[in-house]
């Protein structure tokens, strides 16, 4: 047998200050893409500037909706699809939260589907991280409303036959001031992107798109996790700016990245100043986030 | 461009006119073995293809990353940001003995 | 009259959804989400008048499952909260109040009754959520639940289970009815400072040392609130006192036994009602809610004709006043209870008098008030 070295071995990572440490290693698959979505949602909000005890993450349930029991914030593992309803009062009871929600595809747009329309009409000022496996992981790999045509999950063996949604289009349309995708591969960039929503003014959606070589992968002959993450890499195409419209994961397989939209709306809050502010002083409708610039990158 | 190459020098088409300020970094890479799950990502996609799976396994039965050629690294820390399981970490070299502190 | 306190001192003309909504202004209410549902809807437009006068916050949420999480995450961030329904949509608050149960979250949810299944009768009285009150969310849990009978006890019930929610950390409902929440009546609301109020338990430790949920001596833990550096895990999942899940029996155990626990040990402090001639009574007719009212001239009737007739009214119906219903079962010869359902709280009834005495139930199936006469009637048959 050949000699291999070993490298340095240790017992901490950096991101541990900001992980709950008796709760590692995590109960994720191998190959799971949650883990680089964290690590990546970790070093954006280190990057933010963000004071850490002014931030909350509120999750769903599902594979997705156990980040927050991960990670060393405020956090909050509500009930399936309340995650939005939740942070709505959590960003409202206290405006000088920073509110984070992070969950899944089925969480957020299936039982949760209501929630994000009307989050994204009010223009909370919230940021929603969406791990899209295009299945209900947790529960054994059930269809889910992202899931493709065609393909297979214990509730749909003989291949899906429904439409499923356009995660970004859905935002855009229900008013998201903020809209990207990236891929769970692309961690440079996802990373820049999640810590330009957490920034963000208004109702910002990242979608990531995640291999679960579990189930997902596994019903549909997909490979490993890595076999997953080369695909992704073979197919993604980067559009800034595309119409959220035409960004639907397509039969081809082709699937679009990018920062779809970026746009200024006043907030919920902003709203209420206006209808309200004149008459009635509010307390507390001013957020005490500091702004730090974003580091250039080359794309 | 993108072969891994393990000599010191850098191959440049034309010579840029401060090549004698420029200085490759040098990295030092970090792994909690036993975090480890065996996915292969940073060994597929380091671009210096510094890293192997190693023959033994961790108490979990996993494969984890071992260094093939640990000179090679020059701290892009992709590794760092796609590994899921938080188990490897890239430090420069100049300032590998901080980090180390903290690493244990 | 003083609004920035919240607290609208004087006499008024109010009816019973606008008393609860001053009272949850008096008791330092400053976030309201709910829907609107007759006969439940004045409460929010109310509060939609009111909460921005008083530097409060009033969201209408698109359905009643999202009001109900915005009440528990408003909590977190440190707010005393309240929604407002009725029937259809409590029944949708139900897996979520559970979840407030299960994280401990202060909250006041009032249920205006009416008549049910289903959509029913929208605009007319019931009192047939009694039982959901106490069992609707799934898995073991105990409850706190008040009935008001009048608007000037929708206003004082209302202030009540804000102090009963602070201090037991639980969501708290206030079962209103159709009637009682429709009809004006006068309210007096004194001033603020003879308006006793409770406050939450906050942490006595410093963020190192605090676990979220490790009881003090009362079984209630400490609570903190987002953004003040406690960095807690809140979740719905069986979980250990450090907040993290933990899916073992043992966590289940305890957790549970102590959520139970809470409510229990302390019921002699929570449990209300009023007594009225009980003492040596033949008949005691047990109500609550506007049946309560109804019942009176029944029980009035039923005296002058030389009956001795008790009233035991429920001022907190959930948890149930066991030791008392056992104690006048030893002594009279029967219990009569309307209710306009077709049976609940004449269960709780019947389980705690253990046989020794008759019960009686005087059902409605729903929108309108007892016919005094079948009370009588009634109270005539328990006393034979």
């Amino acid at each position: 047998m050949i000699e291999q070295q070993t490298c340095t071995m240790v017992e901490h990572h950096p991101m541990d200050v900001l992980l709950r440490q008796d709760r590692i290693p995590h109960i994720w698959c191998s190959g799971c893409g949650l883990g680089t979505s964290l690590t990546a949602f970790i070093s954006a909000v280190k990057d933010s500037g963000i004071p850490l005890d002014k931030m909350s993450v509120v999750s769903g349930i599902g594979c997705t909706g156990r980040v927050a029991g991960y990670l060393n914030l405020d956090s909050f593992h509500t009930t399936h699809g309340r995650a939005l309803p939740f942070a709505v009062g959590l960003h409202l009871g206290n405006p000088c939260l920073k509110v984070i929600v992070f969950s899944g595809d089925g969480d957020l747009i299936a039982i949760g589907g209501n929630h994000f329309i009307h989050s994204a009409r009010r223009n909370m000022d919230m940021t929603v991280i969406c791990v899209n496996n295009f299945n209900y992981g947790m529960t054994g790999g059930q269809g889910a409303p992202t899931t493709p045509i065609g393909a297979k999950s214990t509730t749909t063996p003989y291949g899906n036959f429904e439409f499923p949604f356009s995660i970004p289009y859905l935002a855009a349309a229900s008013g998201a001031t903020y809209v990207a995708r990236w891929t769970s591969l692309d961690t440079r960039r996802l990373k820049k992107s999640m810590q330009e929503a957490i920034l963000k003014r208004g109702f910002s959606v990242v979608e990531v798109i995640s291999p679960c070589p579990t189930l997902y992968g596994r019903f549909n002959r997909l490979g490993t996790g890595l076999d997953m993450l080369k695909t992704y890499q073979e197919n993604t195409v980067i559009k800034h700016g595309a119409d959220p419209a035409s960004v639907a994961i397509g039969k081809d397989g082709k699937i679009i990245v990018g920062k779809f939209v970026d746009i200024e709306r006043p907030t919920f809050l902003d709203m209420m100043k206006q209808g309200l502010g004149a008459k009635f002083k509010i307390p507390c409708l001013e957020r005490d986030v500091d702004k730090t610039e974003i580091p250039r990158e080359d794309e | 461009m993108g072969e891994p190459s393990t000599s010191e020098k850098p191959r440049f088409w034309r010579t840029p006119l401060d090549l004698d300020k420029l200085q490759m970094p040098k990295g030092k890479v970090f792994v909690i073995k036993e975090r480890c799950k065996g996915c292969g990502f940073c060994v597929e996609y380091c671009p210096r293809d510094v890293l192997e799976l190693s023959y033994e396994f961790n108490s979990k039965g996993y494969h984890y990353p071992v260094p093939k050629n640990e000179q090679a690294c020059v701290n892009c820390k992709l590794c760092d940001m796609l590994c899921p399981e938080f188990a490897i970490y890239t430090v420069e070299k100049e300032k590998e003995t901080e980090v180390e502190k903290v690493g244990n | 009259m003083e609004t920035e306190s919240g607290v609208l001192t004087g006499e008024h003309f109010l009816s019973g959804n606008e008393a609860c909504a001053e009272g949850a202004l008096a008791a330092g209410c400053r976030f309201f989400a709910g829907y609107p549902i007759t006969p439940s809807t004045e409460v929010a437009e109310h509060l939609a008048e009111r909460l921005p006068e008083v530097g409060g916050i009033f969201i209408q949420m698109e359905d009643e499952l999202a009001s109900m999480n915005a009440i528990l995450g408003a909590a977190w961030a440190g707010q005393k909260t309240m929604s407002a329904t009725s029937g259809p949509g409590f029944s949708l608050m139900m897996e979520n109040f559970g979840l407030g149960v299960m994280t401990e979250t202060p909250c006041v949810i009032v249920n205006v009754q009416r008549g049910g299944p289903s959509t029913g009768l929208p605009t007319l009285v019931g009192q047939a959520d009694m039982m959901q009150a106490r069992w609707g969310s799934h898995g073991p849990y105990e409850v706190i639940a008040l009935s008001p009978s009048s608007p000037q006890e929708c206003f004082d019930f209302t202030i009540k289970a804000f102090n009963l929610s602070e201090q037991y950390r639980t969501p708290v409902l206030v079962m209103s009815d159709e009637v009682v929440g429709h009809m004006t009546e006068k309210v007096v609301i004194p001033s603020a400072d003879k308006i006793k109020l409770t406050q939450r338990r906050t942490p006595r430790v410093p963020p190192d040392k605090y676990l979220p949920y490790e009881p003090d001596p009362d079984g209630v833990p400490q609570m903190a609130i987002a953004g003040q550096g406690y960095r807690m895990h809140i979740t719905g999942l069986t979980h250990d006192i450090k907040g993290y899940p933990v899916i073992t029996e043992e966590a289940q155990v305890a957790l549970i036994e102590r959520l139970v626990q809470k409510i229990r040990k302390n019921r002699d402090k929570i449990e209300e009602y009023e007594e009225v001639e009980c003492e040596g009574a033949d008949v005691i007719v047990c109500s609550y809610g506007i049946s309560a009212r109804i019942s009176q001239l029944a029980v009035e009737t039923a005296r002058a004709e030389g009956m001795k007739v008790g009233v035991l009214r429920l001022i907190v119906a959930w948890p149930f006043p066991e030791k008392k219903i056992d104690e006048l079962a030893g002594k009279v010869k029967g219990f009569v209870v309307p209710e306009i359902n077709c049976g609940q709280m004449v269960l709780e009834v019947e389980r705690c008098a253990h046989g020794k005495a008759k019960v009686i139930l005087v059902p409605h199936a729903g929108g309108g008030t007892h016919n005094p006469d079948k009370i009588l009637d009634a109270i005539r048959r328990a006393a034979a």
